[in-house]
């Protein structure tokens, strides 16, 4: 690709310390994202996918900046944003905005749902008083699905789903480059998963942004991103074009992981199966290696 | 006789901002060895239902306003606490969501496998905890004799889980009621804990009620499926005839909106994606009492009828015997016109 990636990260490394000695010096530690690389391009979703513990969640903190890497670089349209802090991130904090799991627990309880959606607005200057700010909200609650005459009640007073739906808004209020989704639609009820993920459909065709979106649900997945990344233990097992990594798996993970997931249909499901693998971490220094143009597989 | 058989179940709960109507008439039976499938989301009372007939709601705020359920021809609803604590964990086992909240964390697996055993069965000390790791090497955890003296913490999430279905089984019990038991399992694992639970209904014969919000895993392992919203039965009937020739608007658009596992995604030439089939609106406001079919706000074959009036759950037309639907509209009728 000759075009600058939106975003690119080079051997992204996170280790947790999980004992210490008396000095408080690191006896043991945890590498929970080890060796992490790839690009995303202008308008294009990513899927990053893995079980619990795979480093999936913390790949996106990094990518945030909500978490320093141990080691490994970041890149925002060209620009290394890994060691920006405070009013440095200020400017990338506009273009690079998050959608958590649980809406809930991420907004706040005692601000009205608005004022939540609007305080990006004022924050960034993007609106210059409570009047301009009022119909930009306004119009952002249109554009995720919401009746903008709820601006002024409460989370507590919205379904899973409505919340959700506020919580993209404030995403997308300042028209960001690129949205880190982290499970977005694990917490909602079945019946509004799929209005969900057609909104985030929808949103990309009308304002273009990029999505690096977390899911340990393939289906959705597959319905949704342009490509998609295997995590296991920290590492990137296999990445590639979303169609082609689902019809022509490689990584003996990424196979178990594909044929683990139940069908919603008897028939199918009695006929279906699962391809057992032992979860071991993959081999120190192993890389990826190329098998087809754009899919990449992590040699055994 | 059916082993188990419900009959109008209704459960409110009274809270400080009203009554939460969470199960609205329930009727249903369940013979010996019959696995069901029941499917709803949130708030649809496919968990309270379960949870009030064997006393483990709270009671205030939970309340039993009508109803039977006849387990073995006798009535669970109006036993004493002492009664029902024979029967659950004996003749009725459960199986949790989360095995490390219901395991109990400073017990040995030991202790919690053999207190059933030792209760209920009168069993030593010594035999309970032969069974204890023959239970567990049943379960598929390897190494039994050792693991059996250990503690919740040292197994993984998916061994916990085994472990609960070992506590489940342990009494042979002719009903065993699973509460999403693999929900918080990663997928790999849920497919190893649904394999072993097909392999131990063959073995051990016994009934199982599985609660779950996710179609696809019933389609693998229940002889029935009974779809539940807004505390009512929607639709229940033989697996097959419930995916295949399905006659609720709501099970229908729910299995409309998952994303197909094997047909391709078709990009069009402007490269947009194609859009998933929703459910338009919320699911429903449990603290209103619903006057009709609970669905019927979201549900575009809606009559005006729907809006009034609940319908009963009746045998589909023309459908599988045993299919039964709580439909005004004939959704056979209304796709065959949009056709």
């Amino acid at each position: 690709m000759t075009m600058t990636p939106l975003l690119r990260v080079e051997g992204l490394t996170r280790d947790f310390v999980t004992k210490k000695d008396l000095f408080g010096r690191a006896t043991a530690k945890l590498r929970a994202v080890n060796d992490v690389s790839f690009e995303i391009a202008p308008g294009e979703t990513l899927g990053l996918v893995g079980e619990s513990g795979s480093g999936k969640s913390t790949t996106g903190r990094l990518v945030l900046r909500l978490d320093d890497a141990t080691d490994g670089r970041i890149f925002f349209e060209g620009q290394e944003i890994t060691g920006l802090r405070g009013g440095g991130l200020a400017p990338i904090r506009k273009k690079l905005q998050v959608v958590f799991q649980d809406p809930y627990s991420s907004l706040n309880p005692r601000m009205r749902v608005g004022e939540s959606v609007g305080e990006p607005l004022s924050v960034h200057g993007v609106v210059a008083n409570a009047s301009e700010r009022r119909d930009a909200v306004a119009e952002l609650f249109r554009k995720v699905g919401l009746d903008p005459r709820f601006m002024d009640r409460f989370p507590h007073q919205f379904s899973g789903g409505q919340r959700q739906r506020i919580g993209i808004a404030r995403a997308v209020a300042l028209s960001p480059k690129l949205i880190v989704a982290d499970e977005p639609i694990t917490a909602l009820d079945v019946s509004i998963q799929a209005q969900i993920i057609n909104l985030f459909l929808d949103l990309q065709e009308q304002m273009g942004m990029a999505y690096l979106f977390i899911a340990h649900d393939l289906g959705m997945v597959r319905y949704l991103c342009h490509r998609v990344a295997v995590m296991l233990r920290g590492r990137i097992v296999e990445m590639g074009p979303t169609d082609q990594v689902f019809a022509n798996p490689q990584h003996g993970y990424t196979r178990a992981l594909i044929s683990a997931a139940p069908i919603p249909d008897p028939d199918r499901e009695l006929l279906r199966r699962r391809l057992p693998y032992e979860l071991v971490p993959p081999p120190e220094g192993a890389q990826l290696a190329e098998v087809a143009p754009g899919h990449w597989v992590l040699a055994a | 006789m059916p082993l188990l058989e419900v009959n109008d179940l209704a459960v409110r709960f009274d809270t400080a901002d009203g009554s939460i109507h969470a199960v609205n008439g329930v009727s249903y039976s369940l013979e010996a060895g019959e696995t069901l499938g029941v499917v709803g989301e949130s708030g649809s009372g496919k968990s309270v239902h379960v949870l009030s007939m064997l006393g483990l709601i709270p009671k205030p705020p939970g309340k039993i306003v009508r109803g039977t359920a006849r387990f073995n021809g006798r009535d669970l609803l109006a036993m004493s606490e002492g009664e029902l604590r024979d029967i659950r964990g004996n003749e009725i086992g459960m199986i949790f969501q989360d095995p490390m909240t219901s395991l109990n964390p400073v017990l040995s697996v030991r202790t919690q496998i053999t207190e059933a055993l030792i209760c209920h069965r009168k069993m030593g000390r010594a035999a309970a905890k032969q069974r204890a790791i023959e239970l567990l090497d049943l379960v598929g955890i390897p190494d039994p004799h050792k693991r059996v003296n250990q503690y919740p913490h040292e197994f993984s999430g998916g061994m916990r889980q085994r472990v609960m279905i070992a506590i489940g089984i342990a009494c042979e019990p002719k009903l065993l009621i699973a509460d999403e038991p693999t929900t918080a399992l990663d997928v790999t694992v849920q497919a190893q804990v649904l394999d072993l639970m097909r392999d131990l209904k063959k073995k051990l014969g016994m009934a199982m009620i599985w609660i779950t919000h996710d179609m696809g895993v019933v389609a693998g392992i229940a002889d029935n499926i009974q779809v539940m919203y807004g505390g009512r039965i929607m639709e229940r009937g033989p697996t097959r005839a419930v995916f295949h020739d399905t006659r609720s608007a709501y099970t229908y658009g729910l299995l409309r909106s998952l994303p197909d596992h094997d047909a391709p995604v078709v990009v069009d030439a402007q490269g947009r994606r194609p859009r998933l089939s929703q459910i338009p609106g919320q699911p429903p406001d449990m603290f209103k009492p619903q006057a009709g079919d609970p669905f019927a706000p979201r549900n575009p074959y809606a009559t005006e009828r729907c809006l009034v009036e609940a319908p009963p759950l009746q045998q589909a037309p023309g459908g599988a015997p045993g299919h039964m639907v709580a439909a005004w509209y004939d959704l056979r009728s209304v796709r065959e016109k949009a056709a």
